[in-house]
């Protein structure tokens, strides 16, 4: 494990203003979940999980992707030993799970909340006491545990909901009592299992920005699995795409969805991208078929005017995307550009100057 | 066929005393027949496959003698277990005496039926209790008997419902109570009059059991 001292002053820079990019900078070097040569099968035949070994650093919110069956489920339940791993080891924070008897983990286990795709809260318990469970478990007294689980309804936003059962909740409100609950225990590391799986968009969204709340307020580490692209493009720092029991491609968000390398990968991005496929264009058009990429604050400038202001090169805009991943804007173009072939190079090389990704359409 | 009933055969303190005999025949054994049955259901259900306790052999041998008992008829039992039962209470006749017989055949049944109401809870939440670090004893106390809630009081409900006839049944050899009046008078005196209050009172017994049973467990439902 590597130290690393850190001087955050220094380090932060003029583009954030806000006090959870100083977090994140400086949490970028603190392991916190280590997981090592993973392996799990059932029987003797079926491997759900090949050798995976993975760290997610201490603050940020860690994504893995992939589709039912990738054993994206049962590696997640390996971080908590729900699925005990055949092979590998498992540390959180500094202690290693998998060499504890059963009552040291059942108390490390406090440490790390986890929310469920059906939510699985108690269906015979109201809101107030499913929050309170964990706390009750921990051995909190009364009067305390009624303090924690008014800040935590709070928190979720539902103060009104306290004495309804889970029955008479909307899927958002049952999301939130079990993120509620999960963080009871103020643990290091939030576990999210499929957790807006079984959400409508909104309520997803709503859910997400909650989550990516708590990660900026609290600090808390996020491990999430999911199989929308979009739940990565919103609240995650990085990525693991995960197929047949293997990580197939892992890094930050930005990088491995503009830059998708494996097949697996350019199915998940595509979709959130258009599902138009830019390539269908080539030879449909007289002009030349350039791709652009960018990323960050140039997003909002007008590059690609002044880049051709000045040289008799028209451009069209044939496919395009402006958005955000996380904090961060991007731009993905497919333009058209028509003049001479040297002033179109001259204008890419411009683009490319200014921090762009510019290529011909292949 | 018309036959004039003779209401003053009837002796109502012994229908009374009867009655009292029935309930208190009801009450002790249904008391102890939930003990033991929610005792013997939690231990089938944990150690049954996949679940918390997984043991196979233990789960078949206590299936095994869950299911012996439950096949011999109770009138039998009553009889095979005597011994059992004089050990126990010192008599085999009476209240007293009618007690252990109907907690052996009635504890079986409940533990069954308290085995599949656990199996009825989603195993979600077994799930979510161990990922916050719930301990066994802590699932089963603050998890299984708390959602399984409306089932283990239907479960209850039926067991008494059954536990009303064997107390009846219990009068063939000499158990006490209703049944007992009503054989001993309504069929071996012809009393028919007798014979049909303490079915009448047999019968409001179960009506009110059902009806009891089946406001708790609508009270307890959440779903």
């Amino acid at each position: 494990m590597q130290v690393v001292l850190f001087n955050f002053e220094d380090e932060h820079d003029v583009t954030g203003d806000s006090s959870s990019n100083r977090i994140m900078e400086q949490q970028e070097v603190i392991p916190l979940i280590e997981l090592i040569d993973i392996r799990k099968s059932y029987g003797n035949s079926v491997e759900a999980v090949k050798n995976i070994s993975l760290t997610v650093q201490k603050g940020e919110i860690f994504g893995i992707i992939g589709h039912s069956g990738a054993g994206k489920s049962t590696l997640l339940r390996c971080v908590n030993l729900l699925e005990r791993p055949t092979f590998g080891s498992v540390k959180v924070g500094d202690v290693e799970l998998t060499k504890l008897s059963t009552n040291q983990l059942q108390k490390e286990r406090r440490r790390i909340g986890m929310i469920f795709q059906h939510f699985n809260l108690l269906s015979m318990a109201t809101v107030r006491d499913n929050i309170a469970f964990p706390l009750e478990l921990a051995k909190m007294p009364r009067a305390a545990i009624k303090q924690r689980v008014d800040e935590l309804l709070q928190l979720v936003g539902l103060v009104q909901h306290a004495d309804k059962y889970p029955a008479q909740l909307s899927g958002g409100q049952k999301q939130r009592v079990g993120i509620a609950r999960a963080l009871a225990n103020n643990p290091d590391v939030l576990l999210c299992d499929e957790a807006t799986s079984a959400l409508d968009p909104q309520t997803t969204n709503a859910i997400l920005s909650l989550l990516m709340d708590i990660n900026a307020k609290l600090g808390i580490t996020i491990l999430l699995i999911t199989h929308e692209m979009h739940v990565i493009r919103s609240i995650c720092d990085r990525v693991a795409v995960i197929d047949g029991g293997e990580i197939v491609e892992m890094g930050d968000v930005v990088d491995v969805f503009l830059k998708p390398q494996h097949s697996i990968t350019m199915d998940f991005v595509s979709q959130i991208a258009d599902s138009f496929d830019p390539r269908e264009l080539i030879g449909t058009r007289d002009g030349r078929l350039v791709k652009i990429n960018y990323v960050g604050e140039i997003t909002y400038e007008p590059l690609l005017f002044n880049a051709v202001k000045s040289t008799a090169v028209q451009f069209t805009i044939l496919q395009g995307t402006v958005s955000r991943m996380k904090n961060t804007p991007y731009g993905q173009l497919v333009i058209e550009f028509i003049g001479a072939d040297t002033e179109i190079d001259k204008v890419l090389d411009e683009l490319r100057g200014k921090g762009l990704e510019a290529g011909d359409l292949k | 066929m018309m036959m004039k009933l003779d209401w003053s055969q009837v002796r109502w303190e012994e229908v009374w005393q009867a009655s009292k005999d029935t309930l208190t025949m009801l009450g002790a054994s249904l008391l102890f027949t939930i003990i033991l049955g929610l005792l013997l259901g939690v231990i089938l259900f944990l150690t049954s496959k996949r679940q918390l306790l997984e043991q196979p052999i233990v789960y078949m041998l206590l299936s095994l003698v869950v299911n012996v008992l439950r096949s011999v008829p109770f009138i039998i039992l009553m009889i095979l277990i005597m011994p059992l039962t004089k050990a126990l209470t010192g008599t085999t006749l009476g209240v007293q005496g009618s007690i252990p017989p109907l907690v052996v055949a009635a504890a079986p049944f409940f533990a069954r039926l308290v085995e599949t109401s656990l199996r009825e809870v989603d195993r979600g939440i077994i799930e979510a209790a161990q990922a916050m670090g719930a301990s066994r004893w802590d699932i089963v106390r603050r998890v299984l008997l708390l959602e399984a809630r409306p089932g283990l009081l239907a479960g209850i409900t039926i067991t008494a419902v059954t536990l009303v006839s064997y107390t009846a049944m219990s009068g063939v050899i000499g158990g006490g109570g209703l049944g007992d009046l009503a054989l001993r008078y309504g069929y071996q005196r012809f009393q028919t009059s007798v014979m049909i209050v303490t079915v009448a009172l047999l019968i409001i017994l179960v009506q009110l059991l059902q009806m009891a049973g089946d406001h708790l467990v609508r009270r307890f439902s959440r779903k």
